[in-house]
């Protein structure tokens, strides 16, 4: 309560002496739609309906019929919705003598991702912190070569891969596939893996050294918990790369394990018989729809602040 | 007494750097060890390669007469604290006090004894169930202590352990070290550049520099006898007066001479001769100059004020003298206007006299 007062009492000090009465100066910040504001939106709204509009256009196409696509109107919204085309191209569309649709692909794909990413991120995360917390003689040469290989082209490689895996016996098979996936992901990760383990702050490490925890300890218990930002990371990078790849699956699979993108590319890019916009459409999205799920939902569990409390906070 | 820490020959160099050289240090059991030194005089390093985290290049480690050069951390009988705390920030308190004694498996009930003493020894009962995000600077300190007191070590490692916090609790926090020392009467070697946390705490005071130690010394033998110019400067604050001068011989005496000012050096303590025409620095503390107290034996210098420093308890007074700035700590309630004159006298029983050269004391 004296606080208060002496408050007050200062402040009528202030009074008698400066012009308080006329309000702070400068000018009071608005928040009414200014002409900046405006700008600024009207040209986020433009390029939100750029980007959305090939979309839009390839869902409304997707729920139409033929002659009514035949009418050129690619724009206007579908007369009568169809979920036919949808049908069609994940259960019955035809690539060369299977007419299963997309379904086999899907699951060729499903087959080939779900190892891909485990054996890939399980790989990396070990690497990349053994690389940050247990330097070894020659670690950051080892490093070095490991991420020159991100810099080279893969068409490069293709060929001596085809050789070495006929040689082992696993040419044409999934997990030839799995196995050129996770290689290939190597650097990156272990890249990301690495930068994210020297960010956390050294002296945990260093105190679990104490407390007598080995490397799979302080492994397991330590450093995984506090990684999961970036876990979700590098999953999201692994599935979105390896479901969207073509190369890898058209070289080195067989038409019956072709994946979803490859199967996506006999459809759409079939020349028999008449073009069937609406499938090919409904084909695209089915196929793009993996990564987009992955990408909305793993979105939220970017945790921030996941290592807080174990230094200053 | 037996020696709990010791140090032989130790050289660490990180390629082409040298941190420490050749270093050799006794650590008596139940000792309290301070490691003082600024940032990159290899004081943390020295630390770490008693815990075994960093590997000498040369030279051995014997922790308790067992020579630990090439053993593991855990195998050293050492508790480790840091600056950052460096909990588990995932795990509660008391599974950060026990996950030491799991991967030692250590039994259950033994651990719950355990981790149940630490915590009524530091109060932290009421935060074992809570993650370190949930607790202040200092209870995480408390925490990162009890890390170290289950797992009943023999030596207590710490490393800045106070610097993160802020003054006040710097100091309750410090109290409390001391006093766990105190009680548990282990050997403690702890590192830190501030010389408050050094003095008040340490049995004996580890200077270094560049890798070397400069001085290893009970604390008041290092405030007052320095054996060299940079532990001189680097203890007290405000740090000591220099005086850059030549040793005269006047009426068979030998007196300082700087500026064409004598200062008689009776009551100096050498630890040799002081031969006369040698270059050399007189060092003296604030507190050891006397403002306006005629003594019958001591002689008197004229100097005016320049500026004056209330600092409650002490007055810290900046006079001109002989083409010096010196300052001067008087008590507080002593107050003298700038450009007052006054009589400096000087205690040489306390002073320090180096050699300009090779910066040792004389």
């Amino acid at each position: 309560m004296a606080n208060i007062s002496t408050l007050n009492s200062t402040a009528a000090g202030f009074d008698a002496v400066s012009p308080q009465v006329a309000g702070p100066s400068g000018r009071k910040p608005r928040k009414v739609l200014s002409r900046r504001n405006i700008i600024l939106y009207g040209l986020l709204i433009v390029a939100a309906l750029y980007y959305l509009l090939p979309l839009y256009v390839m869902i409304v196409t997707s729920m139409k019929g033929m002659p009514e696509i035949r009418m050129g109107n690619i724009f206007s919204p579908p007369m009568e919705i169809t979920f036919e085309p949808w049908a069609k191209a994940w259960a019955s569309a035809c690539t060369g003598l299977n007419c299963d649709g997309l379904s086999r692909g899907f699951w060729n794909s499903v087959r080939i991702l779900v190892p891909s990413v485990l054996v890939s991120i399980a790989v990396a995360s070990v690497s990349g912190y053994a690389l940050a917390n247990w330097r070894f003689k020659g670690s950051e040469l080892f490093f070095s070569i490991l991420i020159i290989g991100a810099f080279i082209p893969y068409q490069v490689m293709i060929y001596p891969i085809v050789i070495i895996l006929r040689e082992l016996g696993i040419y044409g098979t999934l997990t030839g596939l799995v196995i050129v996936h996770t290689i290939f992901g190597m650097p990156i990760l272990t890249l990301l893996f690495r930068n994210y383990f020297t960010s956390l702050p050294e002296e945990l490490f260093k105190a679990a050294r104490i407390d007598g925890a080995g490397f799979w300890q302080i492994y397991f218990r330590i450093m995984l918990p506090m990684a999961l930002p970036i876990f979700v990371v590098a999953m999201i990078l692994q599935v979105t790369g390896i479901w969207n790849d073509f190369l890898f699956g058209v070289v080195f699979t067989r038409p019956d394990s072709y994946p979803m993108t490859v199967q996506l590319n006999n459809i759409v890019n079939s020349v028999q018989g008449v073009k069937e916009y609406n499938v090919n459409m409904a084909a695209t999205l089915l196929t793009g729809a993996v990564p987009l799920i992955v990408y909305f939902v793993s979105g939220r569990l970017f945790v921030r602040g996941i290592a807080a409390g174990a230094v200053k906070g | 007494m037996a020696n709990s820490v010791s140090i032989r020959k130790l050289s660490l160099s990180f390629g082409a750097v040298t941190v420490l050289k050749d270093l050799n240090l006794d650590i008596r059991d139940g000792e309290f060890i301070v490691l003082l030194g600024s940032s990159g005089c290899g004081k943390s390093t020295l630390l770490n390669c008693i815990a075994g985290l960093l590997e000498p290049t040369e030279g051995q480690i014997f922790i308790k007469d067992r020579n630990v050069t090439w053993e593991e951390p855990k195998d050293r009988g050492i508790g480790m604290v840091f600056q950052s705390y460096a909990l588990y920030p995932q795990i509660t308190v008391e599974k950060n006090l026990s996950f030491g004694l799991q991967v030692a498996k250590v039994p259950k009930p033994e651990i719950d004894k355990r981790v149940a003493r630490a915590a009524e020894i530091l109060q932290i009962g009421p935060l074992l169930k809570r993650r370190p995000a949930a607790l202040s600077g200092g209870q995480r300190q408390r925490v990162a202590i009890g890390r170290a007191l289950v797992r009943d070590v023999d030596v207590f490692l710490f490393d800045e352990p106070l610097s993160n916090l802020d003054a006040k609790l710097r100091s309750e926090l410090r109290v409390e070290i001391k006093r766990l020392h105190q009680s548990l009467k282990n050997t403690m070697i702890y590192v830190t550049h501030d010389q408050i946390e050094a003095l008040t705490l340490a049995d004996r005071i580890a200077i270094m520099k560049n890798g070397v130690i400069q001085q290893l010394d009970d604390p008041i033998a290092i405030y007052n006898k320095p054996r060299n110019l940079f532990v001189a400067g680097f203890i007290g604050s405000p740090s000591m007066n220099f005086l850059r001068g030549e040793l005269i011989e006047t009426g068979g005496k030998t007196v300082f001479r700087t500026n064409g000012v004598d200062f008689s050096l009776d009551g100096y303590e050498a630890n040799g001769p002081l031969a006369a025409g040698r270059q050399v620095v007189l060092g003296l503390r604030p507190e050891h100059i006397g403002i306006d107290q005629p003594e019958a034996d001591r002689e008197l210098h004229q100097a005016v004020v320049d500026i004056e420093e209330p600092m409650g308890a002490d007055n810290l007074l900046w006079l001109k003298h002989a083409g010096h700035t010196m300052s001067v700590r008087i008590a507080g309630a002593r107050r003298y206007a700038p450009g007052s004159q006054v009589r400096m006298s000087f205690d040489m029983r306390l002073a320090s006299l180096f050699d300009a050269q090779t910066e040792d004391r004389i």
